[in-house]
Parts: structure tokens; C-alpha cells; sequence
């Protein structure tokens, strides 16, 4: 046993005579930190890292069977599916894993925001941070390429639509960008190279220089209101606080990220067990239009901002507000590189991350359910609910067959089911006179479509008398009170002026 | 910033002036410099050189609209009932063997007389997504963000700011045939549009 031992240790000499690594991990693993940053607060870094890790090992695992062509690439991943072993519990690793990291580097970066980590001397280690976090949104979407389908295609197709817009060279953008004139082979080829060699390249290299920086200027110290960074003392500050009230980095601090890295693995693991892998979706063959093209949870906000967007300023709020933020992000820490850390003294702070998180959610939450899109088989799909014609006349029931048959039904809801662009419609007629509607329904306006080319007179007559009966029975349908006037001015045997209005028949006392 | 407790930064020697070589050794260490500087000006050079097939090669695909463009055919004729909106199919001029199904390409024909046609792209002029032909409602409308068209291909409502993309079409041989080559976005098609909003449609003015 000791001689075993000794052959061990001899062994080790062997390597570190050669490799001399043991000084510098013995200075990274042992030095000081302040006692307060063992905290659970501070573990989403590493884990963002092991996540890293976990994304690169699942992926060249994947690679060994995903074919980077687009003719094959569907197939390949459905192989990958259903007749590799495992398969899908490795795509769904790698899907899962990247949900995981998008979620933790966005957390991570509010962490260090809301802790004042940002600032000095930790300047560089922030603007390598916002960098770390495009690339990760980055991989994501170049990741939801390789995912090669129709959600994919139609993905690829809003990226060249977007980068349409630049202006004068916009058009050679979208040829960079696709590697050609159309979404085809040579896309898919340029995003394999960039989801699998440039990026991550870049990734493990600013990674690398983000935490070296880490373990050279040490971690944040735990933010106490009224202790304020200044340049001129901060370093001398530290190196006190950390030396009289610190502890080794390993295991002081260390044994909390091991065990949320550990936790966070292992949570990846039960969603790709629990939930699968994500896709493939339909056939990447932009022929089949029956399609509803939506992008991966991290860009549904994004998604839900092109559609509220007024049509004039999406154009200038595309190319300009990205940039801007970027610029804002990088140039954060070389403006408040002094202050307060604490949230305590930092209210705008706290209303930044607070204003941002809730405006995200509420985005996302919108992207989910997308109220703003036409239901394209609600006219077919959804029956008009039986009591909305039970008494009616053949004139209202011939109006609810115009109003199922011309798809209206696609963006107006009514009995619950239905699009959602415009208002649900089984209150209408308490709102718009007939006359008004009649002229909506022609005309359109907002959001709407003007049918009046599209419909004959007759069916309009119909529809519009379908529409005056969507009220509760208890409350009246709207009048034009100003007509109403002006029949009880006239003479009571209807020589009065020409009334084509229904509407205020019913309400008429 | 000066007085930072970093450790202590080795000040840059002048490497004219080595101060720790006898002054009879100055001579072959600026020698050994300006080689060094010299290397480096090669490196540079060469870099230099080598960036312009690089760059030549990444840049491949950033061509002239036109150069993408040919005539291709949709089918006969008679494919299209005059007064209705057919889809249709090509296969992209362009393309590779390695593309699967992605080069085929749908696009929508309205046959509006004997030989009256136009042919709108698949593609809504908001963001790519590809619209549905209604008959019943004459309306193409957009499953991404809501874009509705008129069956004249003009904007009827939702995020566009423009009516559809048209391709330009020729009958050769009682063949419907139409330039195609490349997907239609507002970088490419735009320029040659009046954009117009509401009862307008979309016309070439060039």
C-alpha cells in the first residue's frame, strides 16, 4: 500500500516537473475571497459554465450523426429521434441545456448588475460579459437553425426580411447572411460553421479571459450600502476586507457552485426526460404554406414587438434599438465604474431590472398566445354556437353563414373560439349601430380589411343583420339617437325620410 | 487610476537602448529589433495579401440582384382559370444538388384576363412569412404578425407596409414563365414599388 502510494506520487512528480501547473492552481483555487461572497447569490457564473461544458460535450455528441446538409439534415435528426439509442434524450440535453444557459447568463448579468459587480476594476469583465451573452443568444438561434424545419425556414426568412431593411446594403447582407439568393444549402451550411466553429471559438475564448479576470481581481465583495468604490482605494480595500474577513475560494465558495451546477445538470437532465427533445417540426420545404411559423421561447418577445411595432417605425426601431442597447450595455461600466454597489442606494437600478423583467414577461406571455394572429381555420375549424341563430330569421341565419364563409371568424372570436385580432363580436350590436357597422364592414379600417369589394350587396344585408343580433337579451341594441330625432319630428304614417336602419326598430319605445 | 495597488508594471524598455547590455552589445541588439520589426512587417505584408482571397471568398454571395434572376416556367396556361388565384411552384434557378426541397418555391398567379396576369411572391412584405390565399373572402392573410392583402395583392391591413411582392411574367409557348432567382424582400423588391397603403396596388414604376 505505502510502496502504491509512493509509485503515485512519483508518477505526479513525473507530470509536474514537466507540466509545472501546480503553483498556478494552487494561487486560483486557494486564494482569498470575502467571506460574504460564499453566497448562493454568486453561482450562476459557474453555472452558466458548466453549462457551456454541457452544451459542447451534447453537441459534439450530436454531430456525430447530424448531417449539415439541407436535404438531409430533417432526416437526420428524426434518425437521431427514433433509431439512435438515446438520441433524443441527447438532443433533448442539448435543447434543454440551452434553455438552461440563455436563462442563467440572463440571470447571471442581472445578478451582477443589481450587485454592482460591474464596477471598478471589474469594467472589462462586464463588457466580455455582454459580449458572452450575445453569443449565447447567438447560439441559440443559430442552434434553432441547425434544427432544420419549417419553424427554422420561416425563422431564417424574418432574419433576411430584417436585414432587408438596412439600408443600401441590405440587399448583399441578406446574400451574406444566406449564403446565396434564397434560404437553401449554403445557409444551412454557413450557420453549421457558425453554431460549430466561430461562435463557440469565440465563446471558450472570452470565457476564458472572463474568468481569468475573475480569479485575478477576485470576486465581487457582497454590496454594503454606504460602502462606495472609489478607483483610488477600492483595490487596497479589497485586498484588506478579503484578507481580514476572507476565506479560501476553494472550498470556502466553491462547494455552493458545485452543488447548483450539480442541481442545475441534473434539472436539465429531468426536463429532457420529462419533456423530450424540441422537434424537428414539419418538412423544411417552403411549399407546404400550411405553416405557423414561431420562433424559440428566448425570441417570442421579439417576435411579439414586430407585431405592435406601428408599421413606420419598425424599420428605424430595428436597426437603430439593438445597437443602442448593446452601446448602452458596454458603456454602462465605463460610466458608473465609481458609486454605491448596494441596491439599496440604487432605486433606478432596481426599476431598470424590474421594469425590463416585467416588460419580458409580459412579451413573452403575448408571443405564447399570439392575439394578434388571424386563426386561418377558425372559419371552417369553429361552429357558430347554436343559441347565437336558435330563434333566428333566414335572413340572420344566412348572415351567420356569410360570416363563417368569408372568414370573419378568423379574427373576430365569438362564443370564446376564434381569432383574436379583432374585438370578440358577441356584444357587437350593443356597440355599433347598424349603419356603423355596415359602413366598418365595407369600408374597414384599423386593423380591419374592407370587404366591400368582396361581398355583394345581399350578403352584406345579411351579414350586418346577423351582426345586430349578437346583444344580450336584456340590453338594447346601439341607435343613432340623432335618427331617432328625427322620426318623432315626422309624421307618424313612415312619410318621414327613407329609413334603410333596422337598428332602432327593436329600441324604439 | 494612478494609484492603483496593481502590482507593479515593468516599464517598457527602449529596445535601442537595452540597459542591460554593455554599449559595446547595443548595436547587435537593435540589430536583433529591427529584425524582430521586420518580421513583423512581413507577417502584416503577408496577412494583408492572404485577407484578399479571404475576404474575395466570403463575400461570394454579395452580388447584383439581376445576376440571380431567369426566366422559369410556372406551367401552361391553362393551369390558371382567368378570374381565380392559383398557387404555383418552380424550382429556384439557382441551386445545388445539397438543397433538398428547399429550392422549390411556391408562388401565388391571378389570371385577371386572356393574358392579364400577376404572380405575387409567397413571401408577406412584412417579415417573410408565408401568406394564404382565401378565395372566399379574396383575401391573403399573414399566420406570423396578421399582414392581410386584397386579392390585388395591395395592403389591406396588420404590420405591412406594403402590398405583395410581384415577380414580373412573360407567356412563352403558352407557358406562364416568370424571373425568378431569389427570395423577394424589401431590399430587392421595394426599390421598384410605389408603396401605397390602402385601395392602391402595388405597381412597378420602374
Amino acid at each position: 500500500m505505502q510502496r502504491m502510494k509512493q509509485n503515485a506520487l512519483a508518477v505526479y512528480a513525473w507530470f509536474e516537473r514537466r507540466l509545472q501547473l501546480e503553483g498556478p492552481v494552487k494561487d486560483a483555487v486557494l486564494h482569498q475571497v470575502p467571506r460574504q461572497t460564499a453566497s448562493w447569490w454568486y453561482v450562476f457564473g459557474s453555472a452558466a459554465f458548466t453549462l457551456l461544458f454541457l452544451q459542447i460535450f451534447t453537441g459534439v455528441l450530436l454531430a456525430l450523426v447530424y448531417v449539415p446538409a439541407a436535404g438531409e439534415a430533417w432526416t437526420s435528426l428524426n434518425v437521431l429521434n427514433h433509431q439512435i439509442p438515446l438520441g433524443w434524450f441527447l438532443r433533448a440535453m442539448h435543447g434543454w441545456g440551452s434553455n438552461f444557459m440563455v436563462a442563467i447568463v440572463l440571470i447571471h448579468m442581472a445578478q451582477v448588475f443589481l450587485f454592482g459587480a460591474y464596477k471598478f476594476p471589474r469594467e472589462l469583465t462586464w463588457i466580455l460579459g455582454v459580449f458572452l451573452l450575445l453569443m449565447t443568444l447567438g447560439m441559440a438561434f443559430t442552434g434553432q437553425v441547425l434544427r432544420f424545419d419549417q419553424d427554422a425556414y420561416w425563422g431564417l426568412g424574418i432574419g433576411a426580411s430584417i436585414m432587408s431593411r438596412v439600408p443600401f446594403i441590405g440587399g448583399g447582407l441578406v446574400h451574406l447572411l444566406l449564403g446565396g439568393p434564397i434560404i437553401a444549402g449554403s445557409t444551412l451550411s454557413r450557420f453549421f460553421a457558425l453554431h460549430v466553429f466561430v461562435i463557440p471559438g469565440a465563446l471558450l475564448l472570452f470565457v476564458f479571459l472572463h474568468v481569468w479576470m475573475v480569479l485575478k481581481l477576485g470576486v465581487n465583495d457582497w454590496p454594503m450600502p454606504g460602502r462606495v468604490v472609489r478607483r483610488t482605494t477600492y483595490m487596497e480595500e479589497y485586498h484588506h476586507l478579503s484578507h481580514t474577513d476572507g476565506i479560501p475560494f476553494v472550498p470556502g465558495a466553491f462547494w455552493k457552485d458545485l452543488i447548483f451546477s450539480g442541481a442545475i445538470l441534473a434539472a436539465v437532465a429531468v426536463c429532457a426526460v420529462v419533456f423530450g427533445p424540441f422537434g424537428p417540426g414539419g418538412r423544411p420545404d417552403p411549399s407546404i404554406i400550411q405553416t405557423v411559423p414561431k420562433p424559440d421561447f428566448f425570441f417570442l418577445w421579439i417576435y411579439t414587438i414586430l407585431s405592435y411595432l406601428p408599421p413606420q417605425m419598425e424599420t428605424p426601431f430595428l436597426l437603430i434599438v439593438p445597437l443602442l442597447a448593446i452601446a448602452i450595455l458596454l458603456a454602462l461600466p465605463l460610466i458608473a465604474a465609481e458609486g454605491e454597489k448596494s441596491w439599496h442606494r440604487r432605486p433606478v437600478a432596481v426599476l431598470v431590472v424590474s421594469t425590463v423583467a416585467v416588460c419580458w414577461g409580459v412579451l413573452t406571455q403575448l408571443g405564447t398566445s399570439t392575439p394578434w394572429s388571424p386563426h386561418m381555420s377558425a372559419w371552417s375549424g369553429d361552429p357558430l354556437p347554436v343559441n347565437y341563430i336558435h330563434k333566428a330569421t333566414p335572413l340572420v341565419r344566412q348572415g351567420a353563414v356569410v360570416f363563417q364563409a368569408k372568414q370573419c371568424r378568423n379574427c373576430h372570436s365569438i362564443g370564446g373560439s376564434g381569432g383574436e385580432r379583432g374585438p370578440a363580436l358577441d356584444m357587437v350590436a350593443t356597440r355599433l349601430t347598424i349603419d356603423q357597422m355596415r359602413f366598418k364592414v365595407v369600408t374597414g379600417g384599423g386593423n380591419m380589411p374592407a370587404y366591400g369589394k368582396n361581398l355583394s350587396p345581399p350578403e352584406i344585408e345579411a351579414l350586418v343583420s346577423f351582426l345586430e343580433t349578437l346583444h344580450p337579451a336584456n340590453e338594447p341594441p346601439a341607435y343613432d339617437a340623432s335618427k331617432r330625432t328625427v322620426e318623432a319630428l315626422m309624421p307618424a304614417n313612415g312619410t318621414g325620410p327613407v329609413n334603410n336602419s333596422r337598428a332602432d326598430s327593436g329600441a324604439t319605445p | 487610476m494612478s494609484n492603483m495597488t496593481y502590482p507593479a508594471k515593468p516599464q517598457p524598455t527602449d529596445p535601442g537602448v537595452d540597459t542591460a547590455t554593455t554599449p559595446a552589445e547595443t548595436r547587435l541588439v537593435s540589430r536583433r529589433w529591427m529584425l524582430f520589426k521586420a518580421g513583423i512587417a512581413l507577417n502584416g505584408f503577408v496577412g494583408l495579401v492572404l485577407a484578399v482571397p479571404v475576404l474575395r471568398y466570403l463575400l461570394a454571395p454579395w452580388r447584383k440582384d439581376t445576376s440571380f434572376n431567369s426566366w422559369v416556367s410556372l406551367g401552361p396556361l391553362d393551369m390558371f382559370p382567368t378570374g381565380e388565384t392559383r398557387l404555383a411552384y418552380y424550382k429556384n434557378p439557382s441551386h445545388n444538388s445539397w438543397d433538398g426541397e428547399t429550392d422549390n418555391v411556391a408562388c401565388y398567379v391571378r389570371r385577371e384576363g386572356t393574358n392579364q396576369f400577376k404572380v405575387f411572391a409567397i413571401n408577406c412584405a412584412h417579415l417573410g412569412c408565408p401568406v394564404r390565399w382565401f378565395p372566399q373572402s379574396q383575401l391573403f392573410m399573414c399566420p406570423c404578425h396578421g399582414g392581410v392583402y386584397y386579392a390585388d395583392g395591395s395592403r389591406a391591413s396588420g404590420p405591412p407596409e406594403r402590398g405583395l411582392f410581384t415577380y414580373s411574367w412573360q407567356i412563352i409557348s403558352g407557358e406562364l414563365q416568370v424571373d425568378a432567382g431569389q427570395m423577394p424582400t424589401l431590399s430587392n423588391t421595394a426599390k421598384l414599388v410605389t408603396i401605397s397603403t390602402r385601395s392602391g396596388d402595388s405597381k412597378c414604376s420602374g
